[in-house]
């Protein structure tokens, strides 16, 4: 990877960040997935859905391991599985929620089930064992030319919907009874809702792995809303802290050769960790 | 052939049947007190104290036992969970994770060897069909001590469990109690993830007991129902897997996850039919 180390010459050293093709792939590819999540995962908050979030991006594993195993590329197996499971989630038309005895067990089992699944597609690809950690705890290695185009596509069409439905979205979250009363049509948009959950997990799946999907949809979102209640404000703030763990995750690792997933969890959890500090403190 | 005939068999069915009722019967509490992300959490735990074990030298089975046995103690005397924790925990525990995976990237490094590779692997999807004679030891005299020290606390850990107000009120040790309850917890995630991996002790822990609350509403019939399911699913797993030379821990969790969708749909008919 980089031939010479880092230097105080801030621009040398953006230079080799930016020198080989798989890094730029990686930069655009999270560049990307920062934005769609940031932006997601403001509202994933808002709504309290931060477990369906969780269990949503393990049932995309099998996803991009069948995406593997018939040879098409793993994000669209992900995209699959994961819209799928949203449309699922949708369909009994019940939150998905942690707290709930039944519910929870019943998420559960299915969770393991989906994991199996993930680990027999590999097995069935004899793959080998770098493949299911690099989606399990992401990579930055492994994002393809059709990766970025496929994930620049799902990204403009998430944002699209998000700035179509961002109002009454915002109003369904906040006081579902009254935005039910003045004809919003809450049902159809929590389901609209949790398939761009889907596409935003698919997409942060390939840079940051199934299992730490939470420090981009979730922690960015939630500290936002330790920081400020005005909307607007939240959502850049919440899209500026996932592109700030995004780079500088990216960064790290590309310079020091550790897991990409180590540095964006330990960025994100840092964050959070100092604003409720500050906040407490305060 | 005859599967017996071999070693690893009959370490994967001693070290299996053990953990599987250890899991079967404590899973059956974790349903009942609602704690199924907390054992969740504790997986995450063992993958990263596992290989931070392996990574300064010690026994792979110490780092995942004290670290989950720690963490589950610690959990629960913070107590008091609330909906507004999620996030709080939950980033927490990815973080946990992205530690797991750099102790797994600097100890792959360190080994630079096939064992290095596969350890993760097999920490996080199990590994029941590779233990030596000395783990498969440990892990059953783990399950069988886990067991029976449930068996103990049973009645008052229902009760607890059901009616903490009215147990506290009859004089009953409730802290003590579910302390007691929370270290078996561990052990017993400890166990499972030899057996099934850090992944997928859901498919032991939490699937036989959600079943066994289907079947029968008496509590000690269906806490006793879900060890028993556990350890058949375990065994048929095993068989499976022998025979098709596929992962134990699929066969494991897919038998459990088919029953659980069998006995759900069972219950859906005898709903419409009278």
């Amino acid at each position: 990877m980089p031939q010479q180390g880092l230097s105080w010459d801030l621009l040398a050293d953006l230079q080799l960040l930016l020198e080989f093709h798989f890094m730029q792939n990686a930069l655009l590819v999270g560049t990307l997935v920062a934005v769609l999540a940031g932006a997601i995962g403001y509202f994933v908050v808002l709504r309290g859905q931060s477990f369906a979030t969780h269990m949503l991006s393990q049932v995309g594993f099998p996803g991009a391991a069948a995406g593997v195993l018939v040879h098409t590329s793993p994000v669209l197996g992900l995209i699959v599985f994961c819209v799928g499971g949203a449309l699922g989630i949708g369909w009994t038309g019940r939150g998905v929620d942690a707290g709930r005895r039944s519910e929870s067990a019943a998420v559960g089992s299915i969770l393991a089930f989906a994991i199996a699944l993930g680990l027999l597609f590999f097995r069935l690809y004899a793959g080998s064992a770098q493949g299911v950690y690099g989606f399990l705890f992401g990579s930055i290695l492994g994002v393809t030319d059709q990766d970025v185009v496929l994930t620049a596509v799902t990204t403009l069409a998430g944002l699209a919907v998000i700035a179509l439905i961002g109002r009454p979205l915002l109003f369904a979250s906040v006081d579902p009874e009254a935005a039910e009363a003045r004809g919003v049509r809450v049902r159809a948009i929590s389901i609209a809702f949790l398939v761009l959950v889907a596409l935003s997990v698919a997409e942060t799946v390939q840079v940051i792995g199934t299992l730490l999907i939470f420090a981009l949809l979730v922690t960015p979102g939630a500290a936002a809303q330790r920081l400020t209640s005005r909307p607007g404000l939240g959502l850049g703030i919440t899209i500026g802290l996932s592109l700030l763990f995004m780079w500088g995750g990216l960064s790290i690792a590309y310079f020091s050769l550790y897991p990409v997933g180590f540095f964006v969890t330990s960025l994100a959890f840092a964050t959070y960790l100092g604003i409720r500090l500050v906040k407490a403190a305060a | 052939m005859n599967p017996l005939s071999y070693d690893f068999m009959q370490y994967a069915l001693l070290a299996g049947t053990f953990t599987a009722l250890a899991a079967g019967l404590v899973g059956y509490f974790v349903v009942l007190r609602n704690e199924v992300f907390t054992s969740d959490a504790l997986g995450h735990v063992a993958f990263t104290g596992g290989l931070g074990a392996l990574l300064v030298n010690l026994q792979l089975l110490l780092g995942v036992f004290g670290s989950t046995i720690a963490v589950s103690v610690g959990m629960g005397s913070l107590g008091g969970r609330s909906r507004g924790r999620d996030v709080a925990i939950g980033t927490v525990f990815a973080w946990v994770l992205g530690l797991g995976a750099l102790f797994l990237s600097l100890y792959t490094s360190a080994k630079s060897g096939a064992s290095g590779g596969t350890a993760g692997v097999s920490i996080l999807f199990g590994s029941i069909l590779g233990l030596q004679a000395t783990q498969a030891a440990v892990t059953a005299v783990a399950g069988v001590v886990t067991s029976l020290a449930l068996l103990a606390i049973a009645r008052p850990l229902m009760f607890v469990s059901i009616d903490p107000d009215v147990a506290a009120a009859r004089g009953l040790p409730t802290t003590a109690i579910v302390i007691v309850f929370l270290v078996l917890l561990g052990a017993t995630v400890a166990e499972a993830v030899q057996a099934v991996g850090a992944l997928l002790i859901f498919g032991l822990m939490v699937t036989p007991p959600a079943i066994a609350q289907r079947l029968t509403s008496r509590p000690f019939t269906g806490m006793l129902l879900s060890g028993a399911l556990a350890v058949g699913f375990v065994w048929l797993g095993l068989a499976l897997a022998f025979y098709l030379s596929y992962p134990a821990s699929f066969f494991i969790t897919a038998l459990a996850f088919g029953t659980y969708v069998v006995t759900l749909a069972v219950g859906r008919l005898r709903r419409v039919t009278t």
